[in-house]
């Protein structure tokens, strides 16, 4: 039986022929993911087992974006916590203030991730980096603790789910309105356990970003992983920055499918997903009367390079809609740099914006921009659970860079038209 | 191996962000994360759980973060078992390698009420509504995993193949 581009890459790092959905294999592991969240509690149950060594000082990354600079003291104590076990095991990919980045932006600009690899994150949106080919996926810190320790870890194959894009996004859309489309049409759970594999001649048209956006947020379908093929934009985006060769994979003719979306994406409109569920989406253009108290544009699913462009082009020499406050959150201190150099970061103040050096912040209710009782957040992010961003009666609609930006002129949710 | 306790019932779509907000994950300490278990939707769950009680939810539930700080404070606060129609895959994988019992049961999790008194046999799957008097068999796992249960843990189970090998 033929298999697909993730089934492919999980039989060559378990060192099988083959492998077909459901069956159980252990694999290897080319990089070892977590934050300063998730790493104290790998570094606990490091210790606890017995571990002294991680298995390749190379492959281990740790990321301390969630709460840095540190939001508290015990915020400051769970980055030490990190650092000293960074240091003490040499681990080469590790990024504290100053270096650091939003984690799933910060991998694939830095080269640390590439095409053919098997990653495991103790984050969930690690499921990002299948935009490069690669397969990865979120795990927890006992799953990265075993996985720093052995460099292996287990999985069951998934079964596979295929999207075949096809046509051209028109240029008010981005990634984040496709994956948005694509969760409210399947479901929160609509992928569950499975991969998601994009294909389809729409594939060229879409930039890297925007295919780093939509496999960030196949998790919010329940997916393992989401991964795109490798074509010359990937290759080119990876040219002089991997550490290591990428290893192409195709999909086989005959490689099963559970079932098959055709997405025209000229036919995507600005898409918003309502309180609190992803899946809830509505088109922006339904949602002219939802007024708004703070906007948010940044985070591992949108605070890259051309979200930041988007940004800028719509905001520039305009000002904020009064009683709104705008935060811009560079994901990673390259980006921060450009941001500043492009005149972005001028433009985003002289509109009424902050701009935040990177982190996770305000996405996940951290710090940064947290929401008080009633209040109403358009977020390029990628959650909009209950109390996500702060009170658990505050509210978060989900949405692309375009459509925050130009609600945040407004003052109500809007569709940009340009 | 079983537990035995009251039911404490929940919708579909249970997300990691309501079982433990972000705003305290700051620490890395079980016990203290435990006070805030579930409290952005249930805030009595805390005061009223006992040791050996039950959740009950729908469809999908642990959805978002990958925190395993999850099933970690149901654990702490003496959760005996989850009961569910699915589980999102990360908070599943967590429960597994920390050593939570969750059963997928789309039945029982339908008919099981709030308050019920419910036992769960591990080793054959049975769940039993004592209150009803209805029994439901969930499906057990596969022989890999009940290996990481058996022996405590993800971690536990890698020392033990070592000092096999």
């Amino acid at each position: 039986m033929g298999m697909t581009v993730t089934q492919k890459i999980l039989a060559a790092h378990a060192g099988l022929e083959s492998v077909q959905p459901g069956q159980l294999i252990n694999a290897r592991l080319d990089i070892v993911l977590g934050n300063d969240i998730t790493t104290p509690v790998a570094v606990n149950e490091f210790k606890k087992a017995g571990f002294d060594r991680v298995f390749d000082k190379d492959r281990v990354a740790i990321v301390l974006d969630h709460f840095v600079p540190n939001k508290d003291i015990k915020a400051a104590e769970q980055s030490k916590t990190c650092r000293e076990f960074a240091c003490n095991h040499c681990v080469s990919h590790f990024y504290d203030v100053g270096k650091m980045g939003i984690e799933h932006a910060l991998l694939p600009e830095q080269g640390v991730v590439t095409a053919g690899d098997c990653i495991i994150g103790a984050d969930s949106h690690t499921c990002t980096y299948g935009a490069l080919g690669a397969f990865s996926t979120g795990v927890g810190s006992t799953d990265m603790a075993a996985g720093m320790a052995t460099g292996k870890a287990w999985f069951k194959v998934p079964s596979a789910i295929r999207f075949n894009l096809f046509g051209k996004l028109p240029s008010n859309c981005s990634g984040k309105d496709v994956i948005l489309t694509i969760i409210g049409m399947i479901g929160v759970d609509g992928a569950l356990y499975k991969s998601m594999e994009f294909t389809g001649s729409g594939v060229s048209e879409l930039s890297m970003d925007d295919r780093f956006c939509i496999c960030n947020m196949a998790i919010e379908a329940g997916a393992k992983n989401g991964i795109f093929p490798v074509d010359e934009k990937t290759l080119e985006y990876m040219k002089g920055r991997t550490e290591r060769e990428p290893v192409t994979y195709t999909a086989d003719d005959d490689a099963e499918y559970e079932r098959t979306y055709d997405i025209d994406l000229s036919k995507i409109t600005p898409t918003v997903s309502c309180p609190h569920l992803p899946e809830n989406t509505k088109k922006a253009s339904e949602l002219s009367d939802v007024k708004i108290d703070q906007v948010v544009i940044g985070s591992c699913t949108n605070g890259r390079m051309e979200d930041m462009t988007a940004a800028y082009n719509i905001l520039k020499g305009r000002k904020i809609a009064d009683g709104v406050r705008c935060i811009i959150i560079p994901a990673t201190m390259n980006i921060m740099r450009e941001c500043i150099e492009r005149g972005y970061v001028t433009a985003f103040i002289d509109a009424g914006a902050v701009v935040s050096t990177p982190t996770c912040g305000p996405c996940l209710g951290g710090y940064m921009g947290i929401l008080a009782k009633g209040e109403r957040c358009i977020a390029t992010t990628n959650r909009n659970f209950v109390g996500r961003m702060g009170h658990v009666e505050s509210e978060v609609y989900l949405a692309s860079p375009q459509t925050a930006a130009a609600s945040a002129l407004k003052g109500y949710i809007t569709e940009y038209k340009d | 191996m079983n537990t035995r306790g009251k039911v404490f019932k929940y919708p579909d779509n249970v997300d990691t962000d309501v079982i433990i907000p972000a705003r305290y994950l700051n620490t890395p300490d079980a016990k203290e994360l435990a006070l805030h278990c579930m409290e952005d939707i249930d805030k009595d769950f805390v005061k009223n759980v006992q040791k050996g009680d039950i959740m009950v939810a729908g469809w999908n539930f642990g959805c978002g973060s990958s925190r395993e700080h999850a099933p970690l404070v149901i654990k702490t606060c003496g959760t005996g078992c989850v009961i569910a129609k699915s589980f999102a895959r990360i908070f599943y994988r967590n429960a597994i390698n920390i050593g939570l019992p969750i059963l997928e049961c789309p039945d029982a999790a339908e008919e099981i009420s709030a308050d019920d008194e419910v036992n769960v046999d591990f080793d054959t799957g049975e769940i039993t509504d004592i209150t009803t008097g209805k029994t439901y068999k969930a499906q057990p796992f596969p022989p890999f995993i009940q290996n990481i249960i058996r022996c405590g843990g993800l971690l536990a189970s890698l020392k033990e193949q070592n000092e096999n090998d």
